[in-house]
């Protein structure tokens, strides 16, 4: 479980970040939605100590993430696990020793253990023969799922996906969403997902925060979300003129 | 205009990133391969530069004396002997670290750079891992160990390029022999190498500090490039004034 209490975070003044208090459960998928601009980028930069926060607490199963010392933030991050928006792989490594980069970096088990522990990541994300393979020879949707490989090769207890289904087509966003919803129940991993995409928010959103201008503006699940009460989430989630088209025929048929 | 808070903020900066990157590292099985790779990528692929520039700059320093500087008056191996001289002393130390700033100072930042804006180097703050010291040490201790052997393949190219105007007629291999191996100084010899050293240090650093720190997209990568390329060059000639003075 990862809370978050009283977090303040500004630029230049601008307060980016004003009062989020919210709680990411263990074995759920996590959301944090919002347009762009509203901070939900600087709130996950904040969890995952990318950035630090002006005021406030992160606490990791009950452990304050900016209180720890160093060596206890490396060893915290090594429980972490990350989706980046870019995939972020490193373009210079096959894809099997992007997927090996972190067993090599912390395991002290035997290389045929780490490669081992690697295809099974690689088969997981179903992927196959593609292990030799260069980042830039995949597509994006494969590069993706190289990087959620990558992201649990550790078995971390933490996975943090940013933007996940960014640039890629509704049908691999579906799969991309499956795939991080199944690890996360299965392996019991305290998983939060950056995203605008409304196909997620109503496929895995568990348990959902919605940012609005720096605030946690309303917290609640994807069963919740299309009643609620509240203007701006109705803005956000309402913008594409198809869910308001069902809204209004769902209304009309009621 | 760089104003003296930007380039206190600039040089803290710089101190903090290298101090992060000389460290001992996490893995030393994987800084071992990093520093391998690095020492073929900055220091190997640069071998054919370093030869093809240094024949015939040797080859032309040769030619320049015994046409525009030798007379009568001179002894014959005054050709050899100053050609030797400018090589050792620094066109293959100070003026090939200054190419060679070119070609790997742009390299480190270009990719440094677009590891950072495609947030490669995120993931690995991410992991846990020192991300300067997993990817700056092996390119500064790599560079530092190839150097000196790039100086010396400089220095033994433009030799053979000047035994190469023999060809021409203008100066004979026997007065060419006799200069180069008047009053060899060996000293000069290891000048040339602490040369190298300090100067593949300051590109390394340099060029991964202005590539680490970049920020924005594809232009700033540019920028960087370009910046890391002018920067170690002012750097490495600046302290030529200094090394030069104190070590001859």
């Amino acid at each position: 479980m990862i809370e978050v209490k009283e977090l303040f975070k500004a630029f230049d003044g601008r307060l980016v970040l004003n009062n989020i208090n919210t709680v990411f459960r263990n074995g759920e998928v996590n959301l944090i939605i919002g347009q762009s601009g509203s901070g939900k980028t600087v709130l996950m930069k904040n969890i995952v100590g990318l950035l630090t926060p002006d005021k406030g607490r992160i606490l990791y199963d009950g452990r304050d993430f900016c209180a720890l010392n160093k060596k206890e933030k490396i060893q915290l991050r090594r429980e972490m696990g990350m989706i980046f928006q870019s995939a972020a792989l490193f373009d210079s490594m096959t894809v099997l020793d992007n997927v090996m980069f972190p067993l090599n970096m912390f395991s002290d088990k035997s290389y045929n253990e780490r490669k081992k522990r690697a295809m099974e990541c690689l088969d997981r994300v179903d992927l196959h023969n593609v292990d030799l393979k260069y980042p830039g020879e995949l597509s994006g949707g494969m590069q993706k799922r190289v990087a959620i490989a990558r992201a649990i090769a550790l078995e971390p207890k933490y996975l943090f996906c940013d933007e996940p289904n960014s640039g890629l087509d509704p049908k691999t966003s579906i799969i991309i969403d499956e795939l991080i919803s199944s690890i996360t129940h299965e392996d019991n991993i305290t998983t939060i997902v950056n995203t605008h995409d409304m196909n997620s928010v109503i496929g895995i959103g568990e348990n959902i925060t919605f940012i609005y201008k720096g605030c946690a503006e309303w917290k609640g699940s994807n069963k919740e979300i299309l009643n609620a009460d509240n203007k701006p989430l109705e803005e956000f989630i309402f913008a594409s003129d198809i869910l308001r088209h069902m809204k209004t025929s769902k209304k009309t048929n009621e | 205009m760089v104003s003296i808070k930007d380039g206190l903020n600039g040089l803290g900066e710089y101190v903090i990133l290298i101090g992060k990157a000389i460290a001992v590292p996490d893995r030393w099985r994987m800084f071992w391969k990093q520093y391998v790779t690095e020492m073929f990528q900055l220091g190997y692929n640069s071998i054919g530069i370093v030869l093809i520039i240094s024949f015939f700059i040797g080859a032309v320093i040769c030619l320049q004396i015994k046409l525009n500087i030798q007379s009568p008056w001179m002894p014959t191996m005054v050709t050899g002997y100053t050609t030797r001289e400018i090589m050792l002393l620094e066109f293959s130390s100070s003026i090939m670290c200054l190419i060679l700033a070119g070609k790997v100072g742009s390299n480190i930042a270009s990719e440094l750079g677009t590891m950072r804006i495609t947030q490669q180097i995120d993931a690995l703050d991410i992991m846990g891992v020192n991300s300067a010291n997993y990817l700056i040490l092996p390119k500064i201790i790599g560079l530092m160990t190839i150097m000196p052997v790039l100086v010396t393949l400089s220095v033994f190219a433009g030799v053979v390029g000047a035994y190469a105007t023999t060809f021409l007629g203008t100066t004979t291999f026997a007065e060419l022999n006799e200069g180069f191996r008047y009053e060899f100084n060996q000293w000069f010899f290891w000048c040339g190498m602490i040369k190298a050293v300090v100067y593949a240090f300051i590109i390394t650093t340099i060029s991964a500090y202005k590539g680490y720190m970049v920020e924005g997209g594809s232009v700033e990568v540019g920028k960087a490039s370009t910046s890391a390329v002018v920067t170690s060059s002012i750097y490495i000639l600046f302290s030529d004034i200094f090394l030069t003075n104190m070590l001859t």
